[in-house]
């Protein structure tokens, strides 16, 4: 039997980088552009904090609130820079967004080895990896400090950036769905002709959205290496949770609040092969992996044949406005 | 009432797009506390007018006072400033977006949907409105959308409202519902605006008409002074004599025989009711009507493009054996020889593909008789070029995109590829809309020849006068049922004029 | 009155078309800047000459007689990818899917390879992975394919995610197939018997691939320019309507057109794992279903454009590598040359579809 009370924290903190991820990914997918550079942006992200608290640790990280501001300006500063370029590309020149988004994605994977290589080598540690322990130490300190009783373990042992994720994904649905800017991106999404029509600036809105949107995917990058892998970082470590944040967009059906939870599931039911019964053949581990992405699928399909119009994606996903198309 | 002060003056507005005239120095006035009926045939430019007063087109020449002052309306939203609200016929509404939240869009300020469903409430109950402000729009009627949008005008304060049609996607029922509202309004002292083209409602509803003719203005007078012909009769004009061939019908026979046929559009609105006629071979059937009566469905329900309710479409062979089309897919029904020539508003978007060539254009029709699993590329490329020589078709070359050709040129290569299939039935609607003089007779011409070849030709125009010299038969289509069958040789204008407004074509007087 | 500020600074129109010159001409200079600019940004890393870089990334890729096969290979395995995925473009249906695809044709390779390996003679056994690859990636398409004629769900999300469950069911047989156990591995697949290898043509073991993807290539351009097929898909893709008008069954055009795309990118697998990697990883497709919709969107679709795309991208990210090697710079390097490039080239095709006038003399009034 699994131990919950063990389990969920691990799941949660699996969940967090996907959480930032899914709800940046929201926000700019209600304003119609799919970005599906989502994973470089997470990359640069990781390493544009990586670097800031590199070369801040270099000179001895004197201070600690600038050993914790200073690594979080970097990585939003890299992402925004992406995420500018994004808009720049698909808004104003109107490019495919899903090539934009791909070539994004290389870019970004690109810059992140990159650099994170460069650091490395500047590093000259015996392993391939960063170690940036005292910027990790403040990013993983936890309110419960070292209590062990459950109640602690479950929500008071996680850093701050995972309640700050939290957080973000309840205020960007609160923004969505209560504020006046959130009506008007969400007719953006879905009706760039009509919102137009009634005087809402497209572009700016677009712009503003998906600049937001990767800014917040990109500290996921940044939860990662700091709090999870404790301030390590390693070629490729990442891996592929930019494509599971995208996934996680669908999941949750573009609901931030809903994403909470889901990122969680997700969060679990990536380590859920750890927990299978020893004895069991080890090869059913990867197709536990693969749950994450089959929900995803049905979730897509049922969404779909359903059709329920709540459920669907913007209407406008993925497609340029220009206003005097017919 | 006190009509002395217009609300709005528009004064020798002119407005062309490229060399098409759509209003020649118009002059308009629209009062407070009174219903004024625009009225005037397909293309007389109502909509083009009132445009100009909602801001999204800007008038070349003439200007426009609001209570006595100038002013310049630049967009939409200048007209909103100025109390001016017009409500288009294609919806402009969120659909997963509730009604109030569609209302509030583009707003500035906070957003309390709380305050604007209390205002929604209060509008609707100042003037009998219907409207749950928390409904999603894909959950409205098509009635309920259009409240949506009045009611959003109201919201921002508009008291000058132009409709556009707005009875053209209701039923009887929402049509009286929608007038009722509209005289509280006028009640209340808005001015109201309703462009039409049918004669009843001008005289239900308004106090006042204003009539254009081709981008002119004709004259306006009190409703109660005047009477349903004097209307037609400024509406369509003086007959005009065209000198169109028209050759006697050759050997006819039924060939397409439709039997009460009944069709609804995806709203579950009724465009046809129980429509019965027969198309003979060798003889052109003109199909008048005013747009949006049934026309499309009706051709589109021959060619096997429109899911038809109840009814029967038989076509009939030279030996008098029948086939039901209706159940058959377009495919086969084209292969049987029905061929169908639909010139849609937007020109292109049906029946031909924009960015393909015109030679691949031809080859809509013909590709699967190619050898093999290759497409024939010669013969549609001939044929390119035939059609371009006969019918004159001004392009650079054949490889040119047919959407780079003009609006007329696009309607040439239309058409000449429909006839060169050699159909047994040609299905032809609006297919000189927008053609000068010259290439209209081209395509009379064609059209007769084809008549004298045996062929059955269904033409449904737009101008009237056509139609008089074209056609051995008229139907004359009046909101989607048949408002009788005239010959075409000896009939008036004015009669045809009349069945079109009206059911059967008799006034009540 | 106040006339005159109708007119925007900045109007962006669309344009007719351009002569091929000058469309030709503005992707040149795209590619110019692109190389400027990233021998530029290279500079400033290295702090080299940037014609030395020129010449690093040139050797990158013709430095040695293997430097070309091996360019070449690449190239061919990528222009298949893009030849494949591009029937489903032409059809305005973003097919993400390529991945997952040769995975799954991969997959059925291995898995017959592994399995018939010693029960089937040569020959048969080739025949046999054909036929397997071409279906599995075919299926794997076909799925998304189905649902977005039936249902209308969105292909690109599924197809997403259809290479990530392709990645994992692959690594689950990877487990299952180990060698030895435990080695997360599964080596060189039949290293002794060589059962199921592809046969070597010329010299150099890549040259099968390469005649493949030249032969593909000219099949691809006959068959969407020429053939009904191609006639249909190019119609649904401009225009669903139209084609409903003429009587093409849109539903039908898009799961046949989704089942060629997977079955080439199948086949693609196939010449991987068979032809020459000789074993299965998950990562055997080195992104290039992503790539390979780069490739084939820059070259509008066009298969002949293709080989020079494909080209291109290839030459670049071995040059890059070449570059991160001799400079002692990270091997990725070659990602951020290929994103430079993509970026300038994919802004460049704005000033293509699109005019930007300025405004002239304020006082013209000219709204729409």
């Amino acid at each position: 039997m699994i131990d919950l009370i063990a389990f969920i924290p691990r799941a949660v903190i699996q969940g967090i980088p996907l959480l930032f991820g899914s709800t940046g990914e929201t926000l700019t997918e209600k304003s119609g552009n799919l970005n599906l550079g989502i994973p470089g942006i997470m990359y640069v992200g990781a390493i544009s904090g990586v670097i800031g608290s590199f070369f801040y640790e270099q000179a001895g990280a004197p201070s600690p609130v600038l050993t914790v501001l200073i690594p979080l300006l970097c990585s939003m500063t890299g992402s925004l820079l992406m995420g500018l370029l994004y808009c720049f590309l698909t808004v104003t020149l109107r490019a495919n967004q899903n090539v934009t988004g791909l070539a994004l994605t290389t870019f970004g994977v690109g810059i992140g080895n990159f650099f994170g290589g460069s650091l490395i080598k500047l590093a000259n540690s015996a392993v391939p990896v960063i170690v940036l322990s005292k910027t990790s130490a403040y990013f993983s300190a936890t309110p419960a400090g070292g209590a062990t009783d459950w109640f602690s373990r479950l929500f008071l042992s996680y850093g701050f950036l995972a309640y700050a994720a939290v957080i973000i994904a309840l205020a960007a649905s609160y923004i969505l769905n209560h504020t006046r800017i959130g009506l008007h991106l969400r007719a953006v999404g879905e009706s760039p002709t009509t919102a137009d029509a009634a005087g809402i600036s497209v572009t700016r809105y677009k712009y503003v959205s998906t600049c937001i949107g990767s800014v917040i995917a990109g500290l996921g990058g940044l939860y990662y290496i700091m709090d999870y892998a404790k301030g390590i970082w390693s070629s490729d470590a990442f891996g592929d949770r930019g494509w599971l944040a995208i996934a996680l967009v669908i999941f949750s059906v573009w609901r931030p609040t809903l994403g909470i939870f889901a990122s969680f599931l997700f969060g679990g039911l990536y380590i859920l092969n750890v927990y299978i019964p020893t004895g069991t053949n080890l090869a059913i581990k990867e197709l536990y992996k693969m749950l994450p992405y089959v929900v995803t699928v049905l979730v897509l399909v049922v969404t779909s044949v359903r059709n329920k119009r709540e459920n669907q994606p913007p209407a406008s996903l993925g497609l340029p406005y220009f206003r005097e198309e017919r | 009432m006190d009509n002395k002060t217009p609300a709005v003056k528009m004064r020798n507005i002119t407005k062309t797009f490229g060399s098409v005239v759509a209003n020649d120095k118009v002059w308009l006035d629209i009062y407070r506390g009174e219903i004024l009926a625009l009225l005037g045939e397909n293309g007389s430019g109502k909509t083009t007018l009132m445009n100009m007063l909602s801001g999204i087109y800007f008038p070349d020449k003439g200007d426009i006072s609001i209570d006595g002052k100038e002013v310049v309306i630049r967009s939409p939203k200048d007209a909103f400033d100025l109390g001016i609200g017009m409500i288009h016929q294609h919806f402009k509404l969120v659909d997963v977006l509730s009604a109030a939240e569609n209302i509030v869009l583009g707003l500035p300020g906070k957003l309390d949907l709380k305050a604007a469903t209390a205002k929604i409430r209060q509008i609707c109950d100042a003037y009998g409105f219907e409207v749950d402000p928390k409904q999603k729009i894909y959950d409205m009627s098509v009635s309920q959308k259009q409240t949506v949008e009045i009611v959003k005008v109201l919201y921002r304060g508009a008291d000058i409202l132009i409709l556009d049609e707005p009875t053209a996607v209701l039923t009887p029922q929402e049509t009286d519902k929608l007038f009722a509202v509209l005289r509280n309004m006028r009640d209340d002292g808005k001015a109201v605006v309703i462009i039409t083209h049918k004669m009843h409602e001008v005289e239900a509803l308004s106090d006042r008409v204003a009539v254009l003719r081709q981008g002119q203005f004709i004259g306006d007078m009190p409703t109660k002074t005047t009477n349903a012909q004097e209307m037609t009769n400024m509406m369509v004009g003086h007959p005009v004599v065209l000198n169109i061939d028209r050759p006697d019908p050759v050997d006819p026979r039924p060939r397409i025989e439709v039997k009460n046929l009944t069709v609804r559009n995806i709203d579950g609105i009724v465009k046809l009711d129980d429509v019965s006629f027969t198309a003979n071979s060798g003889e052109i059937l003109g199909i008048a009507g005013i747009s949006g009566c049934g026309q499309k469905e009706l051709l589109e329900a021959i060619a096997g493009l429109q899911r038809v309710e109840s009814g029967s479409i038989s076509y009939i062979e030279d030996d008098g054996s029948r086939e039901e089309l209706i159940g058959k897919d377009p495919l086969e029904i084209q292969q049987m020889g029905v061929s169908l020539s639909f010139v849609p508003e937007d020109r292109l978007g049906m029946g031909l593909v924009g960015n393909m060539d015109l030679a691949d254009n031809m080859m809509l029709r013909s590709f699967r008789r190619g050898r093999g699993i290759f497409t024939d590329r010669k013969s549609p490329h001939k044929l390119a070029e035939t059609v371009v020589h006969d019918l004159e078709v001004v392009t650079p070359s054949v490889e040119t995109p047919v959407r780079r050709l003009s609006g007329g040129n696009v309607q040439k290569v239309l058409v000449g590829r429909e006839i060169a299939e050699a159909p047994k039935v040609l299905l032809t609607a609006y297919a000189v809309r927008g053609l000068d003089i010259n290439s209209s007779y081209t395509i009379y011409d064609l059209l007769n020849k084809q008549k004298q070849a045996g062929v059955a030709v269904v033409y449904v125009g737009e101008d009237l006068d056509v139609l008089l010299e074209l056609a051995d038969r008229i139907l004359v289509l009046c909101g989607g049922k048949v408002s009788g069958i005239v010959p075409g040789r000896g009939a008036k204008k004015r009669d045809v004029g009349l069945m079109m407004t009206r059911l059967g074509g008799k006034t009540d007087e | 009155m106040n006339k005159q500020t109708r007119e925007p600074l900045i109007h962006i129109t669309k344009r007719g078309s351009l002569p091929w010159y000058r469309t030709l001409g503005i992707r040149a200079a795209a590619i110019l800047l692109a190389v400027i600019f990233s021998g530029l940004i290279t500079m400033l890393l290295t702090g080299e000459n940037p014609l030395k870089i020129y010449v690093t990334i040139f050797n990158g890729s013709f430095g040695s007689a293997r430097r070309v096969w091996v360019l070449l290979q690449n190239t061919a395995i990528l222009l298949m990818v893009a030849l494949a995925v591009t029937p489903a473009f032409r059809m305005r249906c973003w097919n993400l899917g390529g991945d997952g695809q040769i995975l799954a044709g991969g997959l059925a390779t291995a898995a017959c390879m592994i399995l018939l390996g010693d029960k089937l003679p040569g020959w048969l056994l080739i025949v046999v992975m054909l036929a397997a690859s071409v279906v599995a990636g075919a299926v794997w398409a076909v799925i998304p394919a189905w649902f977005k004629a039936r249902f209308n769900t969105n292909e690109t999300l599924f197809t997403l995610m259809m290479n990530y469950i392709a990645t994992q069911i692959v690594a689950f047989f990877i487990v299952v197939w180990e060698v030895p156990k435990g080695a997360g591995q599964i080596g060189i697949i039949n290293q002794i018997s060589k059962a199921g290898w592809l046969p070597q043509v010329g010299p150099s073991k890549y040259l099968l691939n390469v005649i493949i993807a030249v032969v593909f290539t000219v099949l691809m351009y006959l068959y969407l320019n020429y053939s009904k097929h191609g006639y249909e898909i190019a119609v649904v893709g401009e225009s669903e309507r139209t084609a409903r008008y003429v009587g093409i069954k849109v539903d039908r055009i898009i799961v046949r057109t989704m089942l060629l795309s997977g079955a080439l990118c199948g086949l693609a697998g196939l010449l991987l794992v068979a032809g020459t990697d000789h074993t299965l990883t998950t990562t055997i497709t080195g992104g290039r279903g992503f790539t390979a919709v780069m490739v084939s969107w820059m070259a509008h679709f066009n298969p002949i454009v293709m080989v020079f795309t494909s080209f291109l991208l290839v030459f670049l990210s071995k040059g890059g590598s070449e570059v991160a090697s001799g400079f002692g710079l990270s091997a990725s390097f070659g990602d951020i040359l290929t994103g430079i490039i993509l970026f300038f080239i994919i802004g460049s095709e704005f000033f293509i579809t699109y005019k930007v006038n300025f405004r002239k003399h304020a006082g013209k009034e000219n709204g729409k």
